[in-house]
């Protein structure tokens, strides 16, 4: 043996093998040895572009035996026996094509990314739990345990998709657990109403403004906010067809004796903001046309619900057939049941209804310690729950969370210490009291007639959606459904003293009082996130709603005749930027020309030959954005910018119609900085000059037309961190206020069109594939078609087409 | 013939032990064929190297075909090379290789006299 030699050569292997054993660092997460090993690292998701998913596969917890269908998209056609067999294995499919995502976003509602991510998610995930996420998700399970066909079904769902990961060798496991160096974690029934959760707080969380709204009022009056911040905005084309008579109510509500005095009048500022914003536009667009207005006489219903855009997709396709059922239609990973879709008789879509129903009430403690909080002249004890947070690579971070009558305490000196004047503040959330929101699902997925969908949906609670429904009987309506309080004019807009329970919710509005209506005359109903109901609607019921689209929908469905599915199509793809067709004409009214710079003179001759349309090619849309973010800062950045940097300015709407009756802006135009008295030409002319720079900028840069400047895209789950798994520079036009609503990675996430003729006809398209594979081609395969504005065609398959060709693969699931 | 046997030792094995145990097994692999098979330091380093550069290589390659570079294309992107497969191929055999070559080189030191 020669010593030194072997010494140093042994040293330097050990060292080799175990630098490439550990992780690189935050850039390179995953230990470079086993990921580059083509036996066990990356290359092994490589998938061959012609695998066969052939499988057959015995399981003991299956009833009876099942067959699913793999179509030349992946979308699987699953026949099984009963309910529990068809659950096992949609949470089956959905492990074993979206495992990852499933188990991300799981976690992230749970506030639990920190354990991967480490210490840089530990103030989201200190939000996560100060909500109450986890809080609200094991009280939505207390109720599904309660009903047992509920908890059987989504056992059998947990079972299946923890019967895939028990199969998972390293090697096999997505490529997203390879590079963040972890493993997946069990299924439950928990994880399942956190992904219900999840959505919630998508939808329903991001629809108050009270912390902003209190802001606000400490620098304008109360006049001044009701204009500039409007309940019914002039526009409004409301979601029930405007002259419907609603029944009177029988408000029990007592507003509080210093409502005026303590609440109204309020001037304290909160130095609070959320953290993590929820995307204003997490909306989406649907209408359904009864069988007067279409070619074929029968109903058509579309629905495209915007959301942020992400590869893997958030939906999953699939057709769930037993002998009792057969449903097609999209599914979320995480989660038992179609959720937006069709199945033999009926046809349903949703969108958000934008309703606030969260609430902040000021906590006053007695101490430190959290434990005791004053209430009703007392000092009360809260519940507390203290949170363990663990930290990749680090020791685990302590929270401690009050719970008081109004719910759990967001904000208080532990967390966002920038509170002033509040000393805590308690959040009140229908989200954290619910039953069973999936249960609504199950029922639609079986419902064959307008009665079955009305009891399907009755006991949703939140988040607020707009139900919109047709049946091969011809029916068409649309229910706004949801938990609302039963609020007095102005409760909870600002911040709510909590000292008594005066200022609490006392009632919900009657579940029949929500908006709906069923086949009008003009044989149409849309909903596109606006305000659901005109004026006269007897209830106050705050959101952010957006207006828009709506008018835009309705604009071109009450011209159409004689529609056919390329129409519904057509419409779904319009770039008709109907707002801007209201705002520009003001703009140029008020333009000075003499007042331009010759850059700006260009753009402004450009802009008057603009039709309106914000496709891809569009540099109308582009000159109008700048002008318009341009016009809006100059006008509000003076004022409002006292108020916060994260303060919403009113809406482009509100502005418009502004703009119509008072060319001040309600002194707003003169900019309070300077000593002279600007006015609206002197604004919209500024306005456009400095438009035009950056319009000049754009144009050296070659990004003049509308999709080079917006440059959509939609980005992997890991957003930033995994570029290289998005897909970028999509040459799609599209702003949040058209129908085809695209903005910078958010927008319809899923397309579909759906004609209830006896042999349905269903179209449908999403910007992704249907495996989260990022080594397979089926991870992105959707996304040109979607870009292009085509659809593929919906296969209801029936159970004796084994043989037809679309069938590209079977999987046998038998009873072991 | 003794250096060939070795380099096709090295990583038939490799391969049948990769199958079942974590990566570093072309390590543990490629220690034991270099003492069982001796040759000399230099010898003992090529042969380890090259077992497992070739199979990591082959192994690569194959998927990489099959896959039609989808992956290797946004692996590289991610790992900073660009969409080049070909490159993506060669480092990850270099690796390997390296790892077994530094490994046979100690087994031939080991028995050395």
């Amino acid at each position: 043996m020669r010593l030194l030699p072997f010494c140093f050569s042994s040293l330097i292997t050990i060292l080799l093998v175990f630098i490439l054993n550990r992780p690189v660092g935050n850039k390179i997460p995953m230990p470079l040895g086993s990921f580059l090993s083509p036996q066990t690292g990356f290359w092994q998701n490589a998938e061959d572009t012609a695998f066969s998913y052939d499988l057959n596969i015995a399981l003991s917890q299956l009833k009876a035996p099942a067959k699913v269908y793999l179509d030349e998209r992946l979308v699987p056609h699953v026949f099984a026996q009963n309910d529990e067999d068809l659950y096992f294995i949609q949470g089956y499919l959905h492990a074993k094509f979206r495992l990852f995502q499933m188990d991300l976003q799981t976690k992230a509602a749970e506030g639990r990314v920190s354990e991967i991510a480490g210490v840089a998610a530990i103030d989201y995930d200190k939000a996560q739990r100060r909500l109450g996420m986890k809080y609200a998700a094991e009280n939505t399970l207390k109720e599904i345990e309660k009903d047992a066909d509920a908890f059987s079904r989504y056992s059998a769902y947990t079972n299946g998709v923890n019967a895939y990961i028990s199969t998972l060798t390293h090697n096999r496991l997505p490529i997203e657990y390879k590079i963040l160096n972890f493993k997946p974690e069990q299924w439950t029934n928990l994880r399942t109403t956190l992904l219900l959760k999840m959505m919630a707080q998508m939808l329903s969380s991001g629809t108050e403004r009270d912390l902003a709204n209190t802001n606000l009022r400490a620098i304008l009056t109360l006049p001044q906010f009701n204009l500039l911040y409007p309940q019914v905005p002039d526009s409004l084309v409301p979601i029930v067809p405007k002259g419907t008579i609603f029944p009177r109510p029988m408000h029990g509500y007592k507003i509080p004796s210093d409502a005026d005095s303590v609440y109204f009048l309020n001037n304290h500022s909160v130095a609070v903001n959320d953290p993590y914003p929820q995307d204003r536009d997490n909306g989406s667009n649907n209408w359904v046309v009864a069988g007067t207005k279409t070619a074929s006489g029968a109903p058509i219903l579309c629905n495209d619900p915007h959301l942020e855009l992400s590869l893997p997709s958030i939906w999953y396709e699939m057709q769930l057939t037993t002998p009792s059922s057969n449903v097609y239609g999209v599914t979320l990973p995480g989660s038992p049941f179609v959720i937006i879709g069709f199945n033999e008789n009926i046809a349903w879509g949703v969108t958000n209804s934008q309703r606030d129903v969260k609430d902040y009430y000021a906590i006053k403690f007695k101490d430190a310690e959290k434990g005791e909080y004053w209430f009703e002249n007392e000092w009360k004890p809260a519940q507390q729950r203290i949170e363990e947070i663990k930290v990749k690579d680090q020791l685990p971070v302590y929270d401690t969370v009050s719970y008081t009558v109004f719910g759990p305490v967001m904000y208080d000196a532990a967390y966002a210490d920038t509170v002033t004047h509040q000393s805590a503040l308690a959040v009140k959330w229908t989200a954290h009291h619910t039953g069973d929101e999936g249960n609504t699902f199950y029922k639609l997925n079986h419902a064959a007639s307008y009665n079955e969908y009305v009891e399907a949906i009755k006991t949703f609670e939140c988040p607020g959606q707009n139900f919109v429904f047709a049946s091969k009987s011809g029916d068409i309506a649309i229910w706004q459904q949801g938990k609302f309080p039963d609020r007095w004019p102005g409760q909870g807009q600002f911040i709510m003293p909590g000292a008594d329970s005066s200022y609490m919710w006392q009632g919900y509005i009657p579940q029949l009082e929500n908006p709906h209506a069923l086949n009008p005359n003009r044989g149409f109903l849309e909903s596109a996130n606006q305000r659901p109901v005109d004026g006269t609607y007897p209830y106050f019921i705050p959101g952010t709603y957006i207006t828009p689209r709506g008018v835009a929908i309705e604009h071109f469905l009450s011209q159409m005749n004689s529609v056919t599915l390329q129409d519904m199509m057509q419409l779904q793809n319009n770039y008709y930027n109907i707002l801007a067709s209201d705002m520009l004409p003001v703009f140029l009214q008020h333009t000075d020309e003499s007042a331009l710079t010759p850059e700006a003179k260009k753009y402004l001759g450009l802009i008057k030959q603009w039709n309106y349309d914000a496709g891809p090619a569009s540099v109308g849309q582009t000159i109008y954005q700048c002008w318009l973010d341009s016009l809006q800062k100059s006008i509000w950045a003076d004022e409002l910018g006292k108020a916060g940097p994260l303060t919403p300015i009113p809406e482009e709407q509100t502005l418009m119609e502004l703009l119509k009756s008072d060319t001040t802006v309600l002194g707003f135009v003169d900019n309070k900085l300077t000593p002279v008295i600007e006015t609206l030409t002197d604004r919209v002319s500024d306005a456009l000059n400095s438009a035009a720079r950056e319009l000049e900028k754009a144009d050296k840069e070659g990004r003049l037309q509308w999709s080079e400047f917006k440059d959509p895209a939609v980005y992997h789950l890991l957003k930033n961190n995994m570029l290289s798994f998005a897909r970028t520079h999509l040459p799609v036009g599209g702003a949040g206020n058209t129908i085809n609503a695209i903005k910078k990675s958010h927008g319809p996430s899923w397309r579909m069109v759906v004609q209830l003729t006896a042999a349905t006809e269903a179209f449908g398209v999403y910007p992704g594939g249907q495996s989260g594979n990022p080594g397979s081609r089926f991870y992105d395969n959707g996304v040109d078609t979607w870009a292009q504005g085509k659809y593929y065609q919906l296969w209801m398959m029936k159970a004796d087409e084994e043989k037809d060709r679309r069938v590209k693969w079977i999987m046998n699931f038998n009873k072991g | 013939m003794k250096f060939l046997i070795s380099i096709i030792t090295i990583a038939v094995i490799s391969f049948i032990a990769g199958l079942y145990l974590p990566w570093w097994s072309i390590a543990v692999v490629s220690f034991m064929i270099a003492l069982l098979i001796h040759q000399r330091p230099l010898a003992s380093f090529i042969a380890g190297f090259a077992g497992i550069f070739v199979l990591w290589m082959i192994i690569a390659s194959f998927i990489n075909t099959a896959n039609n570079s989808i992956l290797a294309n946004r692996i590289g992107e991610m790992l900073g090379i660009g969409q080049n497969p070909v490159l993506l191929i060669f480092i990850t055999a270099l690796i390997g290789g390296l790892v077994a070559g530094f490994a046979a080189l100690s087994a031939s030191y080991l028995r050395r006299d």
